[in-house]
């Protein structure tokens, strides 16, 4: 056996263990990521004054709230090896619940309630369908994403102005941070919802499940594992996380419309890409997720202060990005099955 | 003891070391089971005692892996009772068979990959704190199982960067941690060299010893005689017998395995040796072909009508050689001349427009297209070499497909036949068709008999014989060394990723070819 | 009879006519074809002539999915075709000629087989997830449709363009018989020659396939060009039908629609076996549905609604495991049909 050399484990010291070390392959492409993101931000500041500063670095977070809880749901569905086509729709439904329930005069809080759960009931149904009926991924939540847009235009064709106190206020507020820095609460929930996601993931049995089923669903199901509640689970955590992005979503345009939010299940998964999550599941980081929203949203900061580009270049150079890190990706797996 | 005597009916009732204790773990009782069209069991009987090696013996069909997943939780049975410890069971899941005690371990393993060797042994039952998992206590309990099976390999490292050798005994270490009372080995030592298979039986005994019941199924009849105390016989989905391991012969096992006369293995057994009267230009001459990693420099010559044997354990580079000749795999050493001529051997079309055909050890990956019909799975060679926009004539495609249907006596003859739902060994007739159509030159073969019935397996060698003496060069490799030897002029032997000796097959023994490998592994550790 | 229902193309062509009567019903006229001025006219001519693009996009779209593939560009690539040609025509020297039509189609048409060549290079020489191969021309090719455009909507006004659109050749519409006529062709070259075969070959199991010595290579890079080949035609109908290239939205979900009918024709997913046949009904399906929805007065807006459903119902209905359960139901009753099958 190729392994005889190394010493028995019992015995190793702390020194073999410290040696025998390096990072997981899957940290590596998020390594990537920040580098990139390191970069892009060193390119802006030379090229265009202001750029470095940390307000811009926050206001990445405020502008891009809602986009990094897609990119966490959307990084546990990825994991798995699904894809979740449903979000950016189920994202304008959430607006288009919270502002016609608002009108209607519902107390914030049932809003927010019916929204989130309006949005995990939607992923719960597909994870359903996905899972038991075996119907693959890409075409079940095709058909969530028609049924999401559908919903709205039943609601409401036109465009509904939020105007509810709580949501105005909330809207308006930031937490002041010393040095003449703020953020918006909006902020503050994206990262929390990073942090139990990262927590799930790497700490339940249920996240470790997650990874197991993304590396061969037949051997976690061999081994007993919960692969149905998982399975399901995964979309129901991305039809949550949906609504939970749909009611940032709704803070930061104070407004509930059935086109709202087309196309961003794209920007959400070439976040995930971009992060580094193997489209084929079972490596990945929701941290990297986390820098893909921000490296997309430097791209956006990049294009504003040159101002001289349009806004295509947004589309493109996204594109691009997306290419360099999957033809990157692909290298990197191909070296590692040889 | 006493138990024995009074229903097994083949053997005589003395007692067994195996059987030490009175009443059977595992009792499956008129067991029957059906897929659409097909009594996959039909009244079967199977019982397990504790403390036992029981091998499950069948060919291909005859419903073993039926009964294995019958007993895991996979299939749920039609009728029939399963009793484990006595108490009957509905095993509606593979998790309510892990609750009754019974832990599986695939033949193509079934772990993942992408996770540590840790969280593969314990996951779904690892040690938590606060909700949380308490990865200090799992890589140390992973430890503590991994010291058990004598495995020395990191708790924390990354599964796939293991060979599937070990692979296969963290699978093993995951069913030791459940301290499973019975314990299901389906064809594990398909993957393994014989050193590895000698650690696997020595974890077996182990278990054996600690009063764990085990199931093993395995091609190797020797392995299984030398592992067993119990067998069990199924033939088309029917019970035929169960046995001491002391009370039988492999021979009475085969024939009721077979419920045939062997007399294809015999008669080709008999056939002197074919001489190669062309030694001038040889088909195919390899100088120093090798690829980094895998293989290391090989000088190789193959000259029509002659079959060159490669013998070598899992892993000696046999299969990667085959690979490498046929393009399959890129050369990153070497040359290659076909006929004198010198050829660049880029992928495995160029391969076939050389004349050179490979059948792959791995059938089922690499060799069939499941919901092509037999016909288009045989002809695909011949439509890939014209291309697309050349279809092969109707008529044309109807005789060829008839005339090896025929000739290798495939079943069903029905040429509009799924792929998919053909046995092993039809399946394998079917690939080996699409290598004949093509009428190469030479022709490599690895491990082309892996995993089908004794009857198939026959007919095969038949053929590879024939085929040497209408003319064709052959690399034949397999694992089996007997079937190397009964089949080759020449014999190459491959250790460690290197060719290591080769040599004329005259008189030549299972164990002559054995010392040559174990000579050299000998030197390579002094 | 009994095996009827369990031909493949018995739930699709069953789900487009309970549609085509639902219209019937609704309006008895909708059957009615009338010649009028040597044109066609009628509901039936309209549905034929509405779903010309997702019928092209789809027939590429089939081959792709067969290799196990998927091409999400195809709507970008719509864009591009469109803003190239109607970019050209208003550029050239003489806008209203057909001859700078004809250059303008056959530009367009090259930079589709371009990328293509492009989205086939990903998928088959560094071997790029499908998906996510077409999703890097996906999301950057509406952004380089602008950049043609300059992120203007260019009108046009070429006679001759516009008629790829909307004109006529023997009585029937233009669009009709291009969509058709690349449907037969397909037909003929994937059934006459051994195209299909071997497409459903590589889908099934590329590695045996590559180890049988068959060119998955070039066979997966022809079906991405055939793709976006089909999908820049689409493209073309659709800028001459309004007679203007508008990038955001020419062509928009039009990769879901076509993919939708692929699999309303019974082509799986996971690729393999495929059916031309399937995809016409399929596309005709999708058709008829956005002709439907507003002639039985409800807002058109919640076509979603519907294509939704019809998602749902198509993916139940081939889905083996769904099939099971309905089976198991049914299995309570005494089991003639089982008998009779035997």
């Amino acid at each position: 056996m190729s392994t005889a050399t190394t010493p028995r484990t019992s015995q190793r010291s702390f020194a073999d263990r410290v040696k025998g070390y390096s990072p997981p392959s899957s940290v590596m492409p998020v390594l990537a990521t920040f580098a990139l993101l390191v970069g892009m931000f060193g390119v802006g500041s030379i090229r265009y004054e202001g750029f470095a500063s940390p307000q811009v670095v926050l206001n990445l977070f405020v502008d891009n709230a809602f986009l990094i809880v897609l990119a966490v749901g959307m990084t546990f569905v990825i994991l798995t090896g699904g894809i979740d086509l449903s979000v950016g729709s189920v994202v304008a439904l959430s607006t288009m619940i919270a502002a016609a329930t608002l009108r209607a005069g519902w107390p914030p809080l049932l809003a927010v309630l019916a929204v989130l759960l309006t949005g995990t009931l939607l992923g719960l149904a597909m994870g359903l369908v996905i899972h038991y009926f075996e119907v693959q991924p890409f075409i079940a939540t095709l058909a969530g994403m028609f049924l999401a847009r559908g919903l709205c235009y039943l609601i409401s064709v036109e465009s509904i102005p939020i105007k509810d106190d709580t949501f105005q206020s909330l809207s308006a507020a930031s937490i002041t941070l010393p040095g003449e820095l703020y953020v918006t609460p909006t902020v503050l929930i994206a990262l929390l919802v990073v942090i139990v996601a990262a927590w799930v993931l790497h700490l339940t049995r249920f996240g470790r499940t997650v990874y197991a089923v993304g590396g061969s669903e037949t051997s976690a199901m061999l081994m007993g594992l919960a692969v149905a509640r998982v399975q399901v689970g995964v979309y129901a955590i991305s039809g949550f996380c949906s609504a939970l992005g749909g009611l940032l979503f709704s803070l930061y345009m104070l407004s509930g419309y059935s086109l709202h939010a087309v196309g961003m299940e794209l920007d959400a998964i070439a976040a995930v890409v971009i992060g580094g999550t193997l489209l084929t599941g079972g490596y990945g980081l929701v941290v990297g997720s986390l820098l893909g929203v921000l490296v997309l949203g430097t791209i956006q900061t990049f294009i504003s202060f040159d101002g001289t580009l349009s806004s295509w270049w947004t589309k493109i150079s996204i594109g691009a990005l997306l290419l360099v890190f999957v033809v990157l990706q692909r290298f990197f797996t191909r070296r590692g099955a040889s | 003891m006493t138990h024995m005597s009074a229903d097994a009916q083949p053997s005589p009732g003395p007692s067994v070391e195996g059987a030490r204790h009175g009443e059977p773990v595992v009792e499956m009782t008129g067991i029957t089971l059906t897929f659409p069209g097909v009594t996959a069991l039909d009244d079967v009987s199977f019982r397990m005692y504790p403390g036992e090696v029981h091998a499950l013996m069948g060919e291909n069909g005859a419903g073993k892996s039926t009964l294995i997943k019958a007993l895991t939780g996979v299939y749920t049975i039609d009728a029939g009772t399963i009793r484990i410890d006595g108490e009957e069971r509905q095993l509606t899941g593979t998790a309510a068979a892990q609750d009754a005690g019974v832990s599986t371990v695939y033949q193509e393993v079934n772990l993942c990959t992408n996770l540590t060797v840790a969280e593969n042994m314990l996951l779904g039952r690892e040690p938590r704190r606060l909700g949380r998992i308490d990865h200090r206590r799992m890589y140390r309990r992973a430890g503590d199982v991994l010291a058990r099976l004598g495995l020395d390999i990191s708790p924390r490292s990354r599964l796939g960067d293991h060979p599937i050798a070990v692979q296969q005994l963290v699978a093993i270490g995951r069913a030791v941690d459940i301290d499973a009372r019975v314990l299901v080995l389906d064809e594990p030592t398909a993957s393994l060299d014989s050193e590895e298979v000698a650690t696997l039986f020595e974890v077996i005994d182990s278990l054996r010893s600690q009063g764990v019941a085990i199931l093993f199924v395995s091609h190797f009849l020797d392995q299984v005689f030398a592992i067993s105390d119990r067998m069990t016989v199924l033939r088309n989905g029917r019970l035929v017998g169960e046995h001491l391991a002391r009370d039988v012969t492999r021979l009475e096992v085969v024939e009721e395995m077979l419920g045939r006369e062997l007399e294809v293995l015999e008669r080709l057994d008999r056939e002197p040796s074919r001489q190669p009267d062309d030694r001038r230009t040889p088909v195919l001459r390899a100088s120093g072909i090798g690829r980094r990693g895998s293989l290391a420099p090989v000088d190789l010559e193959v000259y029509d009508g002659e079959v060159i044997g490669i013998a070598g354990l899992l892993g000696s580079g046999r299969t990667e050689l085959a690979r490498l000749l046929f393009g399959a795999d890129p050369a990153d050493s070497g040359t290659v001349e076909v006929r004198g001529h010198r050829v660049h051997l880029r992928s495995p079309r160029k391969a076939v427009d050389h004349k050179i055909g490979f059948s792959s050890e791995n059938r089922r990956a690499e060799g069939v297209v499941g919901d092509l019909t037999v016909a288009e799975n045989m002809l695909l060679s011949l439509q890939a070499a014209r291309g697309w926009l050349r279809p092969v004539p109707a008529r044309t495609r109807e005789q060829l497909v008839a005339k090896y249907v025929e000739a290798l006596d495939i079943r069903p003859a029905d040429p509009q036949a799924l792929m998919r739902n053909l046995s092993g060994g039809n399946q394998q007739k079917v690939l080996l068709s699409r290598w004949l159509i093509m009428q190469p030159d030479l022709l490599l073969l690895d491990e082309p008999t892996r995993g089908i019935d004794v009857g198939a397996k026959a007919q095969i060698q038949q053929v590879v014989d024939d085929l040497a003496r209408a003319g064709m060069g052959v690399v034949f490799i397999s694992a089996e060394l007997e079937e190397v030897l009964r089949l080759s002029d020449r014999l190459v032997v491959m250790r460690d990723r290197h060719k290591v000796d080769e040599l004329a097959n005259t008189q030549t023994t299972t164990s002559d070819l054995m010392a040559i490998i174990a000579r050299d592994e000998e030197a390579a550790r002094a | 009879m009994r095996d009827l229902p369990r031909h493949r193309l018995f739930w699709p062509v069953l789900a487009l006519t309970l549609l085509l009567v639902v219209n019937v019903v609704a309006t008895p006229s909708f059957v009615q074809v009338r010649m009028q001025d040597g044109h066609l006219y009628g509901s039936l001519v309209d549905i034929l002539r509405n779903g010309a693009p997702v019928l092209l996009v789809a027939l590429g779209m089939t081959l792709v999915i067969a290799t196990r593939g998927i091409d999400l560009s195809v709507g970008a690539i719509a864009a591009i075709a469109g803003a190239v040609a109607c970019v050209h025509i208003a550029g050239s020297g003489d806008p209203g000629s057909a001859g700078t039509a004809i250059t303008a189609i056959a530009l367009a048409l090259a930079v589709c087989v371009l990328l293509g060549l492009w989205n086939g290079f990903l998928v088959s020489v560094l071997g790029i997830q499908p998906i996510i191969a077409t999703l890097v021309l996906m999301t950057a090719g509406r952004g380089l449709a602008m950049l043609v455009t300059g992120g203007q909507i260019t009108t046009v006004n070429n006679s001759f363009f516009k008629a790829v659109g909307t004109g006529y050749v023997f009585t029937l519409p233009v669009a009709i018989l291009l969509s058709l006529g690349v449907l037969a062709v397909t037909a003929l070259v994937t059934r006459r020659t051994a195209l299909g075969m071997l497409v459903e070959a590589v889908g099934i199991n590329p590695e045996a396939s590559r180890l049988a010595g068959v060119r998955s290579r070039t066979i997966l890079w022809t079906v991405y060009v055939f793709s976006a080949f089909c999908a820049g035609l689409a493209g073309l109908m659709i800028a001459a039908n309004t007679s203007a290239a508008d990038a955001n939205n020419a062509g928009l979900w039009i990769e879901l629609d076509a993919i939708l009918a692929v699999v309303i024709g019974g082509t799986s997913l996971a690729g393999g076996r495929f059916s031309l046949t399937g995809t016409l009904v399929g596309a005709l399906f999708i058709a008829t549905l956005a002709t439907t929805v507003p002639t039985i007065g409800i807002p058109s807006e919640t076509n979603y609604l519907f294509k939704a459903v019809v998602v749902i119902a198509v993916c139940l209905l081939q889905s083996p495991k769904a099939r099971a359960a309905v089976w198991r139901r049914g299995r309570r009753r005494p089991s003639t049909v089982k008998a009779g099958r035997a």
